[in-house]
């Protein structure tokens, strides 16, 4: 559209001019948009991912490269279409230099198709770890400081192996995180020697996983399984009802502390489960107690925050700061297109709660990764503890671009 | 369309229930005077207004409110040309114009797996729409025996039936991922998908679809339609033939919806499980209560407030209630105007001028 190339021009021009003319004086605020899923079945993921963000730009009292930070949020419902909607408000009528988010796979996806039109603005991921999102036509401008989903399980396969569990069953839920959750796992399991059987894919908020139950052979060791929240009690609850014995191995977001926190009969049969996360509550390290300090206090129970973070803070707490660190690195310097500071992006090392993440050549995070297993703690709370971290992850999990294939149902395979 | 009421008896005196119907009997009359008769100073104000309006608005404004609302509005014209002259609720309107989305996904172009046969566009969309309307017309042979509640039932069964089919079937459906980039195509050397010509493309399909539902309202099948709606063991006794006339609305109604289906679809770009879940199946409805049932341009209202309520009321309040204030405002328009915003409308004229030609003598207004 030429009309609108030429407007846009004119809008470009009056901007640059009028930055000139500012930049002796006081500099304009730099406007930041976070998207994260207010709605919906992730709300409550939604609000942790606001607090994550929030507590990035207090930690510098609302300022970075010299200029105010000026936070405008904006919520989906973990749907594609309504996050690009929320995008659009956040860049088109908002007005934002750069925007944070989304949450969820899909939306990651999609946000990122849109970040395609908007080459002028930068695209930081909030939490979303859909692997198609910077593996498969990758945007320019789509940044993520943080991992995917098969990142995030990196480690539990030779930790299962360890425990012994050669034969597992795999009951996950059908769509692309859990397949990449999948993956993840068996991509070590596999190589090292251990089998996967059969796979039970099982649809989102399933109630009923009596048919499932009933699927599971006698041979197998334990049970991959990669369900969410309420799904994953629901499960647990009749795997006990029908008098399920095998032990658990579980996704990033399968053994949350919902799970946890679920008075079943026999609470006790989830102790002992390994699980893959980019997150353990019982880290030692000391930027993941500092950060886990601040966060009690700035959100404490009683004003609504929960007891210890759930994975979503802090993934968006890490790509708040990078988007702040990168602001640091060019002086607030947003000009061109943001070339400089995306390209100061691309070269970042964020000091995130949980280690360095640095970015590769998808401007994809490089990250560390916890292999957790449920204990009991001193008050008889059932809690995870942490059992590996394995460092220097890649998104690939150390395969080669030609050899590495795309989680789904069927890939990857070893019956 | 007729064909439902093809052969039965068109001519013939039609029911005198609905205030004003008995004014306009029989083609010959509907086919003198149409301009000076139907062409008021509002239209014409109106019609400027909507086709000025990317000129002044940004391409936001253009794109996300306009087009949105445009598209929103055809798929809940059908379900008022249902509701408010037919007397069915349905509530798989949003699921006829979602088969339509899939059916273009499918038969066109799509970037994710699954089926994607890559037909032009052209043959995509006209198979959608066939496949959607034939849909429509099963859809209302399914539950036209009913009435009431129960149609409203059986048609949110449909919905959720459908729902959990394209979430789990991954051979065509592609399941939970949908079908991403399906866009409208280039042609003429313009990007249909752009702000200005999609908002355009919209305006000139709702405005089609307004007309269309005006003519027929006022048309013999309409008119049988409405003495339906108001007394169908009347009609059956009259000779009309009340099944065939339900399931030719649902069909009708079927091809409005898909056409503001194809639309959405290519305005979002994608076509997922969400698009036809029970959340988009019960805002086709609000939209069309919340515009009022009474006229063809209340859908249109309803879903402007609808799409600036979405977008806006996050803006309006603390981030994290913001649902508050849509359902807030939707629970007042509801309780303080049965008629949704038309009602308001109405009451206001009523108010402040003396008799309100709006209850006298519009043509189909129940």
């Amino acid at each position: 559209m030429k009309q609108t190339t030429f407007v846009r021009t004119l809008v470009g021009a009056a901007v640059c001019a009028a930055f000139a003319g500012a930049s002796h004086a006081q500099q304009p605020p730099v406007r930041i948009g976070v998207l994260a899923t207010l709605e919906g079945p992730f709300a409550l993921g939604g609000q942790d991912s606001m607090r994550g963000a929030d507590m990035a730009v207090r930690e510098r009292n609302g300022m970075a490269g010299g200029r105010r930070i000026e936070v405008i949020k904006a919520s989906s419902n973990a749907q594609p279409d309504v996050a690009v909607n929320a995008t659009r408000k956040l860049v088109e009528q908002d007005k934002v230099d750069i925007v944070v988010g989304p949450l969820s796979g899909s939306e990651g996806i999609a946000v990122k198709e849109y970040s395609k039109t908007q080459p002028n603005l930068t695209f930081i991921n909030g939490s979303s770890g859909a692997q198609a999102a910077t593996l498969v036509n990758p945007s320019p401008n789509f940044f993520r400081f943080n991992n995917d989903g098969a990142q995030a399980m990196y480690g539990v396969g030779k930790a299962a192996l360890d425990k012994g569990y050669k034969r597992v069953m795999v009951i996950a839920e059908d769509y692309a995180f859990p397949y990449s959750q999948v993956q993840g796992f068996m991509a070590e399991f596999c190589r090292l020697g251990g089998k996967v059987p059969v796979k039970a894919w099982v649809p989102l908020g399933g109630k009923d996983y009596s048919s499932v139950i009933a699927r599971i052979p006698k041979d197998i060791d334990a049970l991959l399984v990669v369900l969410g929240g309420a799904d994953a009690v629901n499960f647990l609850s009749q795997y006990e009802a029908a008098g399920g014995d095998k032990p658990m191995i579980g996704g990033s977001i399968t053994v949350g502390h919902d799970v946890l926190n679920h008075r079943g009969k026999r609470r006790d049969f989830q102790l002992g489960t390994i699980a893959g996360s980019p997150i353990a509550d019982n880290y030692e390290g000391a930027a993941w107690k500092v950060f886990v300090a601040e966060y009690r206090k700035q959100f404490p129970v009683s004003a609504g925050g929960n007891a210890n973070p759930t994975l979503f803070a802090p993934l968006y707490y890490t790509n708040m700061k990078a988007a702040l660190d990168g602001l640091d690195a060019v002086k607030g310097d947003l000009s061109d297109g943001q070339k400089n500071y995306r390209e100061a992006l691309a070269k970042l090392v964020v000091k995130s709660p949980t280690g360095d993440i640095r970015l590769d050549a998808n401007r994809h995070a490089i990250v560390s990764n916890f292999v957790t297993e449920v204990v009991k703690d001193a008050q008889g709370n059932l809690i995870n503890r942490v059992l590996r971290k394995v460092d220097n992850i890649d998104q690939l999990l150390g395969m080669k671009r030609e050899e590495f294939k795309i989680g789904t149902r069927d890939e990857p395979s070893c019956p | 369309m007729n064909a439902g009421a093809g052969g039965l008896a068109l001519g013939k005196p039609l029911p005198g229930r609905s205030p004003g119907v008995s004014a306009r009997q029989g083609r010959a009359e509907i086919g003198e005077n149409l301009i000076s008769r139907y062409v008021r100073p509002r239209h014409i104000v109106v019609l400027a207004l909507v086709l000025v309006y990317p000129w002044i608005a940004t391409p936001f404004f253009t794109f996300q409110i306009g087009a949105q609302s445009l598209a929103l509005g055809l798929i809940a014209l059908s379900l008022t040309f249902l509701a408010g002259y037919g007397g069915m609720i349905s509530l798989a309107q949003m699921t006829v114009a979602g088969i339509a989305g899939y059916m273009v996904a499918i038969f066109g172009t799509a970037a994710t797996d699954g089926v994607s046969l890559g037909w032009p566009w052209w043959l995509a969309v006209l198979l959608g729409l066939a496949i959607a309307a034939l849909a429509a017309a099963f859809i209302g042979w399914l539950s036209v025996r009913t009435e009431g509640i129960y149609t409203i039932m059986i048609t949110l069964a449909i919905g959720v039936a459908f729902y959990y089919l394209v979430l789990q079937n991954y051979a065509v459906f592609n399941g939970f991922q949908g079908k991403q980039k399906v866009f409208p195509p280039t042609l003429f050397d313009i990007h249909w998908r752009d702000p200005l010509p999609f908002y355009y493309l919209t305006l000139a399909w709702a405005l089609a679809g307004y007309f269309f539902v005006q003519y027929l309202v006022r048309a013999p099948f309409g008119i049988a339609l409405q003495g339906i709606r108001d007394n169908p063991r009347r009609m059956h006794a009259l000779g009309f033939n009340v099944t065939a006339h339900r399931v030719a609305a649902y069909a009708v109604a079927g091809v409005l919806a898909a056409v503001g289906g194809v639309l959405f679809t290519w305005y979002n770009g994608l076509v997922t499980p969400g698009s036809v879940g029970t959340g988009w199946l019960i805002n086709i409805l609000v939209i069309a209560v919340l515009g009022g049932m009474r006229h063809p341009t209340g859908p249109f209202l309803g879903a402007i407030v609808f799409v600036l309520l979405q977008s806006f009321a996050i803006d309006l309040i603390d981030r994290e209630r913001f649902n508050l204030v849509v359902g807030g405002v939707f629970l007042a328009i509801v309780l303080f105007s049965p008629d949704g915003l038309l009602g308001l409308w109405a009451a206001l004229r009523s108010r402040f001028a003396s008799g309100s030609r709006y209850s006298n003598s519009r043509g189909g207004v129940r």
